[in-house]
């Protein structure tokens, strides 16, 4: 193989696995502290895509248009809508069963699913890249690379950097750190444990929402894309160890290099390795690779 | 199991047998469908219901058995029923034993989550190799027969023969939950560590409910797949899986009825939703109605369709306490 082409590739499989850890991230936040497993956390990351598309010419006429603009009104949306989802479906599900909660968003997803068709309809879209980020960037004497995907790869490393930051230094964080070690302790010292879970559930979606807008110029916009996002997602979370930020992070950069060399060496059976990979890592490790808590 | 119940479930597979009397072909096709659902449905509800282990992938099973009726025979004879059929059933339950064996090492969330992603690499097998015929499916061109006292070409057939494996099927279930391995399998459900320190050792008893399963699961997708013809990777897709959850949810867990009223009642909630003399052209989105009405019966049904008689009950009396309601067998 042709040393540009790798580096190439290289740089592909970056770009996916960040893009996948910001919304397994979201995911597994959302299990960790809140204890809900969130299988309608995908469709986030479709309607951020579907956002990108429909937004862009809203955007345009209303606020004289430009990428971070439409960008800007999609997250304030997002965060709108995860607040009235928490409100209305999620914050029932914090005291019930895994088994309802699994239910319940399934249906939500079936909702979502049909919402987008009579919205936006069912055809696959090309979301067009903004003009000063197209083009290609000449890297060495080797090769060039869009210069998109870099700013996808860019965008992900400071939403995760920011995450962390916030995550570690912040007394948001620390709260949400205690919340998901120990909920009893943190209500009886007075943190508002409810106002915690619709800031982490907003922020989780916000980020699949923003995920799923910086992914659409490269992958197109079409429907059911949520539904193998959220696979693989789960697939990261139960490799990394639920409730771990740090093994999501592996993982999913993991997941983005298996998958993306697998599409090159063995296109057959790129769709299988990811699990063939899970399979191994749960034989060696049955709790992931950390184990949070 | 008290009198009433035995009552209702002769009277349910009576209604069945006598049903093709005044059917047309929409209704036994429709209803050997529901048949089939209701055998699948009982197959998880072994897992869930009795085990309390949540499977997200029980649709791989079902599409592992659908693919064999097709893939297994020879193209030339009509394959006989006699090999056919348990050898459907043998390839469900090995995979379930290979994903088993793996995702049994894990607990709770994270099964849930194992079991769905083995379902979607069965999946992708199917999806992307040649072997499957990729998002096309494949033609079951010759129905299995035995002799000539059982063709599963002819619709009334196939409906005596699944109506035959769903009593079958629901028989071995309520003998099952009878025997000492079905107690084993509901203390499991109850509290694992207690019975791990009575000196069970949980893991083999967990794993042979999970190859149970996965082979009812597979003589479902069998039925299936005779019946239509025909097997598209959508078979084994997690939408599947999803589905006949919400099936036993719907009937009312812990119950074998439960599973069987959940499946005819999805079975009708979908055909519902999906017809156009009631929805128009709006009926093409009717997984809308559906998703609406699964979040409807989360909040409003806990105990699902067979607990509504209680709850109603309790609701007029003015109780409150249904406790020990959920978990009884049968």
């Amino acid at each position: 193989m042709d040393l540009s082409i790798f580096l190439i590739q290289c740089l592909n499989a970056l770009q996916y696995g960040l893009l996948l850890f910001l919304v397994a991230s979201g995911l597994t936040l959302i299990f960790g502290i809140m204890g809900v497993i969130n299988l309608a956390h995908g469709s986030f990351y479709m309607i951020g895509a579907y956002m990108a598309y429909a937004l862009a010419p809203v955007v345009g006429s209303t606020f004289g248009g430009g990428f971070f603009a439409t960008l800007a009104v999609g997250v304030v949306l997002a965060v709108l809508l995860g607040y009235v989802l928490e409100w209305a479906f999620f914050s029932f599900l914090y005291e019930r069963e895994h088994l309802q909660q699994v239910l319940m968003t399934y249906g939500l997803i079936l909702v979502f699913e049909e919402l987008r068709s009579l919205l936006v309809g069912d055809e696959v879209h090309g979301v067009e890249v903004p003009a000063f980020l197209a083009g290609t960037l000449p890297l060495g004497e080797l090769m060039t690379y869009p210069v998109y995907r870099l700013f996808v790869s860019g965008v992900c490393l400071v939403l995760a950097l920011g995450m962390y930051l916030i995550f570690t230094r912040t007394r948001l964080g620390m709260m949400i750190r205690a919340g998901s070690t120990n909920r009893e302790m943190v209500q009886s010292l007075g943190i508002d444990i409810k106002f915690l879970y619709r800031v982490v559930f907003a922020a989780g979606l916000g980020v699949a929402v923003l995920a799923g807008m910086v992914a659409a110029p490269v992958s197109s916009v079409y429907p059911g894309m949520g539904d193998s996002v959220l696979i693989i997602c789960f697939v990261i979370v139960v490799i990394g160890g639920i409730g771990s930020i740090r093994g999501a992070l592996l993982a999913a950069l993991l997941i983005g290099f298996v998958d993306t060399f697998g599409k090159v060496f063995l296109p057959q059976a790129a769709g299988v390795l990811v699990y063939v990979l899970m399979a191994l890592i749960l034989l060696w490790k049955p709790d992931g690779l950390f184990k949070a808590g | 199991m008290n009198h009433s119940k035995t009552l209702f479930v002769l009277l349910a597979f009576a209604g069945l047998a006598l049903y093709p009397l005044m059917a047309g072909n929409y209704g036994i096709d429709l209803v050997t469908k529901m048949m089939v659902y209701a055998i699948f449905a009982l197959s998880l509800e072994l897992l869930v219901g009795t085990t309390g282990l949540i499977c997200f992938g029980q649709a791989a099973f079902f599409g592992i058995g659908a693919y064999a009726a097709v893939l297994l025979p020879a193209q030339t004879d009509a394959p006989s029923l006699l090999w056919l059929l348990p050898a459907c059933v043998l390839a469900a339950a090995l995979y379930a034993l290979a994903v088993g064996a793996l995702s049994l090492r894990t607990k709770g969330a994270y099964f849930i989550m194992v079991t769905l992603a083995f379902a979607q690499m069965a999946y992708y097998v199917v999806h992307d190799t040649p072997l499957g015929g990729g998002t096309d499916g494949i033609y079951l061109t010759l129905k299995p027969v035995l002799g000539t006292l059982i063709d599963l070409d002819k619709p009334l057939v196939l409906y005596g023969f699944t109506l035959l494996m769903l009593v079958g099927v629901f028989g071995f279930l309520a003998l099952l939950a009878r025997s000492r391995f079905g107690r084993a399998l509901a203390g499991i459900r109850v509290n694992e560590q207690r019975m791990r320190a009575t000196g069970f050792s949980t893991y083999p008893y967990k794993l042979a409910a999970f190859v149970i399963s996965g082979g009812i699961a597979g003589l479902a997708g069998f039925l299936f797949a005779v019946k239509d013809g025909f097997v598209n990777p959508e078979m084994m897709s997690w939408h599947l899986s999803g589905a006949v959850l919400i099936m036993i949810i719907l009937g009312g867990l812990g119950h074998l009825r439960g599973a069987l009223v959940g499946a005819f009642a999805f079975a009708l909630l979908q055909e519902f939703f999906k017809s156009e003399a009631v929805f128009g052209d709006f009926a093409r989105h009717w997984h809308l109605g559906l998703g609406l009405s699964i979040i409807a019966s989360v909040v409003l049904l806990p105990r699902g369709l067979v607990g509504l008689p209680g709850q109603l009950r309790a609701r007029l009396v003015g109780r409150s306490n249904l406790q020990g309601v959920r978990h009884e067998a049968v």
